[in-house]
């Protein structure tokens, strides 16, 4: 037990480390393992169902080796949300997240949070996509990288459990599925409000 | 209290004053006897620890003596309790040092579907925040790495199992009133219990804000209290702990892991509580203010009669040990009995063995208001299979008779459905809304 909770706590450090210096970081090689699964299966979220996390190589299909794990929605009454969590690609390749889709948004934009001209920070769409290297993990979280949802079909309502399936550069897709969470932070300007 | 010159001054005389003090049962000069209570639980120990363990380090593991730079201390942040099992944590998990315990309102319209939805969550938050894992969505993720026994433990209240639409145990109501009472809604009922423990005051904090963040759709702040023990490595683990009396509270209990303690805590499928608390329990939290500024007024001698037990050793007063059996026929030598009729012990106690609790109880010690100097007491917490069997006997003996009571008041009552715990994949209260 004490070794299975080092090991998560250095998960969540590396995880944390990532999320410190932003997108920067991400796009660089993981300084270390990445950080798989911490936690199998507790509630709902983050499970994946696109597909098992086994021994990459070069041809494996993205859907096979990237996995996610403590992935949310924000909750939402009408409008936009956003959700987060953070993706792990095991293989020894790459792989760009490309678009995203769920059955409770018309839309459903890859965000990024970036200081304008003014020198404010604001979320716009990112453009390439997502780029998770390769053994390493790619982070969303508020204030950073994050799926932006748009014009939303039903009210995100704490605890219910939303579906999203991203689609990645070889045209295989992942379905997850997350919790929704009240959070009080996340409301960084937009740029289409501008 | 704290003074080490007293320390000093007293040790010479902590010997012979102990022995005498236990085996003759006579009321030893109260300074003495408070240095030898205080160097015993402070594992310093100025003369060979005398047959009997008698108080907290005196021959226990944590005894070495402190030097000035202190022993240096494992550290203990990293230590977890599961949080999946038959079972819920942190009701047969060893008490830790630090609870807090919430309990919520349901807002109106939260229905059968908002409670299974708020249920996931928070049961979510709980096995991740457990394990030294941040919650999801945890703003503050740092302070969830250090879980210190951290347990969350989910209670249902009438109102919860009424909106669940499931049948009710017929204990789940509050309990009848006691002459003793003068309860404050403040601190009384609830439709859902938070009882939230880990060895680290931080910990807690930062769990309990997690869940109320989770929770805030669905109901509102009822009342919250606030309890502490002694600090994890002030004594060794398993030592009952002392209440604000300075008494050596909890003696009697039935210990985790026997049938005994499986038998008065846990509900049977086949039980009548329903079968989906199979593997649950029932919850009593009652706030006892405890008058510390007119216990004030009453010397040694009184104190311990008022309990029937020893300040010193929490033994009963005809008996050496802690854990003696007291002989309530036992007579003094003008005919009185030695525990007296109108002592805590002699009023708990029943000769029917079904009637009988588990307690978990906490000191608290918030700002006193006026003229008093303390506002000061026990959230009690109690664990049984069926509250009104097991509990509400025993509390109706007090009420009528109880020596303590001079000194005591509820002023907090509260009863919860404690369910089971959960399975993987699953959440607290799945056998009740899923």
């Amino acid at each position: 037990m004490n070794t299975l909770t080092t090991l998560r706590i250095s998960a969540v450090i590396a995880a944390a480390a990532l999320t410190l210096t932003g997108c920067a970081a991400a796009a660089e090689p993981a300084p270390t393992p990445p950080a798989t699964s911490e936690h199998d299966g507790h509630g709902a979220s983050g499970d994946t169902h696109g597909g098992h996390n086994t021994a990459a190589n070069a041809d494996a299909e993205a859907s096979t080796v990237v996995t996610i794990s403590d992935a949310w929605f924000k909750a939402a009454e009408s409008g936009m949300s956003g959700a987060f969590g953070v993706f792990t690609n095991a293989g020894d390749q790459p792989i760009t997240i490309v678009s995203a889709s769920s059955p409770v948004a018309h839309m459903v934009e890859l965000h990024e949070t970036a200081e304008n001209a003014g020198g404010e920070m604001e979320m716009r769409e990112v453009t390439g996509g997502f780029t998770i290297p390769a053994g390493g993990t790619y982070v969303l979280e508020p204030g950073a990288d994050h799926l932006m949802f748009m014009g939303l079909t039903e009210p995100l309502l704490a605890g219910a459990i939303v579906e999203v399936t991203v689609t990645f550069d070889d045209g295989t897709v992942l379905t997850f599925e997350a919790p929704v969470k009240d959070y009080a932070g996340a409301n960084e300007n937009y740029e289409s409000e501008k | 209290m704290n003074d080490p010159g007293t320390r000093k001054a007293s040790a010479g005389r902590a010997g012979a004053t102990r022995r005498q003090f236990l085996l003759g049962g006579a009321v030893a000069g109260v300074g003495a006897a408070a240095a030898i209570g205080l160097d015993a639980m402070l594992g310093r120990s100025d003369e060979p620890a005398a047959g009997g363990g008698a108080g907290g380090g005196a021959d226990g593991a944590a005894g070495t003596t402190a030097s000035s730079a202190g022993p240096v201390a494992a550290l203990h942040g990293g230590n977890t309790v599961p949080f999946y099992g038959v079972h819920q944590a942190g009701i047969a998990t060893v008490p830790q040092a630090h609870a807090t315990f919430v309990a919520l309102d349901l807002r109106e319209g939260v229905d059968r579907a908002a409670l299974t939805r708020m249920m996931r969550l928070l049961s979510d938050d709980a096995a991740r925040l457990t394990q030294g894992v941040p919650a999801l969505a945890d703003s503050e993720p740092e302070l969830a790495l250090a879980p210190a026994r951290l347990t969350v433990t989910f209670g249902f209240g009438p109102g919860f199992v009424a909106r669940a639409g499931g049948p009710a145990p017929s204990w789940l109501a509050p309990l009848p009133p006691f002459t003793i009472d003068r309860l404050q809604p403040e601190f009384s009922d609830g439709d859902l219990l938070l009882q939230i423990a880990a060895d680290d005051p931080l910990t807690v904090s930062h769990t309990a804000r997690m869940l109320l963040k989770d929770t805030r759709t669905f109901t509102t702040v009822r009342w919250v209290q606030r309890g502490f023990r002694r600090a994890v490595g002030s004594e060794p683990a398993g030592t009952t702990m002392r209440n604000l009396f300075g008494q050596v509270d909890g003696t009697v209990n039935v210990q985790p892991g026997t049938p005994e303690f499986d038998s008065v805590v846990w509900e049977s499928a086949s039980g009548a509580a329903g079968a989906w608390m199979a593997g649950g329990t029932s919850a009593v939290v009652r706030r006892i203010h405890m008058n510390l500024d007119t216990w004030d007024h009453l010397d040694r001698p009184g104190r311990e009669q008022s309990v029937g037990r020893t300040l010193a050793t929490g033994a009963p007063l005809t008996g050496v040990h802690e854990h003696d059996e007291p002989d309530f026929e036992a007579k003094t030598a003008i005919g009185f009995p030695v525990i007296p009729e109108f002592s805590h012990i002699r009023r708990a106690r029943s000769d029917n063995p079904a009637e009988q609790i588990f307690r978990r109880s906490y000191n608290y010690d918030d700002a006193p208001v006026g003229a008093e100097i303390a506002d000061a007491g026990l959230v009690f917490v109690s664990f049984q299979a069926d509250v009104d069997t097991q509990f509400t006997p025993m509390q109706r003996r007090l009420d009528e008779l109880d020596l303590l009571n001079t000194w005591t008041t509820p002023v907090g009552s509260a009863v919860f459905a404690i369910p089971p715990g959960c399975a993987k994949g699953g959440f607290v209260g799945d056998t009740l809304l899923a």
